[in-house]
């Protein structure tokens, strides 16, 4: 395996649970609604996603699980924001600190011991293809659903009616509850479809990344999801770039570190974040162009008069 | 924000657990800087204090409090003084960043004893300081690195450029250079104690560029589940992670803080508690190397001996002829480095392939 190569394939495993997360969140703020509980949701895939594959022993139940916690988990996010109308930013940190708590306590029976690794493909001859092989035909299942993911959300958004009712309920909830469109069950869906790959974004943590359950083993890696949103101006395949430029510079300033090149480590190690702002800078120049993919209504509650 | 708003619920549940256990002869509380759950520095500190409560008398002789995950500042402070309201007897801050903290509110609660560990102020006498000499357990894994290596380069992941880092990497060069006077030490800094992935992609990173041997001085398991998925051999941080890569791990450092615990708890029960400062080593049974694992016997052997000489106080692997890195010598033939440059150790020894940060 070239080095070339090698290095392609880590920036894969380190892009992949911002993506998955990415594009989750990116549809639930499309509907209107600021869910600042990736973190937690996240937390809490990566812990029963471990648990889950550890007492079944199939990595595949164990992101199942992890799908259907994460669901349930920001469930409880919706009910307060959309039925309760609470402060969605308020909400969504409480969710991120009780997810990183309450993580600590259901996973504290699993510290210190190996994980399920979900194993890599490994189609006959096409894996052991030069250069692409590994590339293309030999990477983990989840990095293969997360493009299909991606393409699949940009298809719906912008391709289908649902797509469009979802985006006009973030645009404008009060017109389309005007139109007759049920505002808070669209929201709810999206919250749940959100919290479902957020679970399953923690879980690729546990079951693929590094198997093994640690405390706060996610390390912020679901507010970079956040970030990622905006810095996609809510479009899905720039959630991809932006994910693979996070991934891609963090991966290149460790090379660059182990090669002795002679650059601040502090300096290297804070260009993920410098990059990213950079292009987050260059893409809201267009004004016109960020306004219109802005949800207009992000984070406003909506109540309905009757 | 989110850190804060994080310790302040941390805070807030382990105060309210603390009142519930009954009257015990002494009260000990330990700030922990990461998770108990980390399996590595703030776990090893915990399995100390757990160990201490056992070995004198269990719940109803040593009762213990203990926050986690609590930053490094401001909050320290308010956390230090919450505890020392609530009666703690003697407060353990187990990270080198609560040590102004530790000072200041030392001040103030004459009758509550502070260990401090890692650190070196002591303004008052109720502040005591300890460390543990991890430096003499990497000069043994450079010697079985330097063994062990087909490429003669291994990788290391460091966390963050502090004296006491920069102590560890030169000591396991030495060791290796005591092997193989052409060894090579590629180092990345992580900025970070603690995140698995980025560890891993550390270790990804080194092993990629030619690095046959991996060590870390961060605090996950990451980066040796790598080097078993790459099949080459790796150290294990802090506590035995034998468990992470039954065919990978050669040692690893055991932070064994119990001893401590129990020799200074049991000083305050006596009323023999006095002020002092502390820098165990493997001979005061502070560090602990794991079962030498996966390597053939005549490397086990050289790795026993090396052990058994800096167990027995014989030799101190900060022993001269060393030179600097960039050429200058630092110790002659012979001389041994004082204490004082040990801990202060800013500036790399010859070999290592890495620019320090400043």
């Amino acid at each position: 395996m070239g080095m070339f190569e090698a290095i392609l394939l880590t920036i894969a495993t380190a892009a992949t649970p911002l993506l998955i997360a990415g594009v989750g969140e990116l549809v639930v703020e499309r509907s209107g609604v600021l869910n600042l509980g990736v973190e937690g949701m996240m937390i809490m895939g990566a812990v029963t996603g471990f648990g889950a594959a550890l007492a079944t022993g199939s990595p595949w139940l164990g992101f199942l699980a992890a799908l259907v916690v994460g669901a349930l988990f920001s469930l409880l996010f919706a009910v307060l924001t959309l039925s309760l109308a609470t402060n969605q930013v308020a909400t969504g940190l409480a969710l991120t600190l009780l997810g990183l708590g309450f993580s600590g306590m259901l996973g504290e029976r699993f510290v210190g011991m190996p994980g399920i690794k979900l194993g890599n493909l490994d189609i006959p001859y096409l894996s052991d293809l030069p250069v692409v092989g590994k590339l293309v035909f030999g990477q983990d299942p989840i990095f293969y659903l997360s493009v299909i993911l991606t393409g699949g959300v940009a298809w719906f958004l912008f391709r289908t009616r649902a797509g469009l009712t979802l985006r006009s309920v973030g645009d404008n909830h009060g017109s389309a509850h005007a139109l007759g469109i049920n505002v808070i069950g669209i929201r709810y869906l999206a919250v749940m479809f959100g919290g479902a790959c957020a679970g399953v974004a923690g879980a690729y943590l546990s079951l693929v990344y590094t198997p093994q359950w640690v405390e706060n083993m996610t390390a912020g890696r679901g507010w970079i999801a956040l970030a990622l949103v905006v810095f996609a101006s809510w479009r899905p395949w720039r959630v991809l770039a932006g994910a693979y430029l996070f991934g891609a510079v963090s991966i290149g300033q460790l090379h660059a570190q182990a090669l002795g090149i002679g650059v601040p480590s502090q300096l290297l190690s804070s260009l993920p974040y410098l990059a990213t702002i950079a292009v987050l800078v260059l893409i809201s120049r267009n004004r016109r162009l960020t306004m219109i993919n802005t949800p207009a209504s992000l984070g406003r509650p909506f109540v309905p008069d009757r | 924000m989110r850190k804060t708003l994080l310790s302040l619920a941390a805070a807030a549940a382990a105060v309210a657990l603390g009142t519930v256990a009954a009257e015990a002869k002494v009260k000990a509380c330990f700030i922990y800087v990461g998770p108990i759950g980390d399996f590595g520095w703030s776990y090893q500190h915990h399995q100390g204090a757990l160990e201490a409560q056992k070995e004198l008398g269990g719940e109803e002789q040593v009762e213990l409090a203990y926050l986690e995950s609590v930053p490094e500042g401001a909050d320290a402070e308010r956390a230090l003084e919450r505890f020392a309201r609530s009666g703690c007897n003697i407060i353990f801050t187990t990270s080198f960043g609560y040590m102004d903290a530790t000072n200041k509110v030392a001040g103030k609660f004459a009758d509550v004893k502070f260990e401090h560990a890692t650190g070196y102020k002591r303004e008052h006498p109720n502040v005591a300081t300890y460390n543990s000499k991890f430096h003499e357990g990497r000069y043994v894994q450079g010697v079985i690195a330097a063994k062990m290596s087909k490429a003669g380069v291994a990788g290391y992941i460091a966390s963050f450029p502090i004296p006491e880092v920069v102590l560890g990497i030169n000591a396991f060069m030495l060791g290796a250079q005591s092997v193989n006077p052409d060894f090579k030490l590629k180092v990345v800094w992580a900025n970070t104690w603690f995140d698995p992935g980025k560890e891993a992609d550390a270790a990804k990173a080194l092993i990629d560029q030619g690095a046959d041997i991996i060590t870390q001085h961060t605090d996950s398991t990451a980066p040796m589940q790598v080097a078993a998925e790459r099949g080459i051999k790796a150290f294990g941080q802090a506590s035995d992670m034998i468990n992470f890569g039954k065919e990978t791990q050669l040692t690893s450092i055991v932070d064994n803080w119990g001893p401590y615990y129990v020799e200074r708890i049991k000083a305050v029960i006596d009323g023999t508690w006095k002020q002092q400062d502390v820098w165990g080593g493997m001979k005061e049974g502070h560090v602990v190397m794991a079962p030498y694992a996966n390597m053939p016997d005549d490397v086990k052997k050289a790795a026993e001996e090396t052990e058994a000489k800096i167990k027995s106080g014989a030799f101190n692997p900060y022993t001269g002829p060393i030179t600097k890195q960039d050429g200058t010598e630092w110790l002659k033939a012979g001389e041994v480095a004082d204490n004082g440059v040990l801990l202060g150790l800013n500036f790399y020894v010859k070999g290592v392939d890495d620019k320090l940060p400043q």
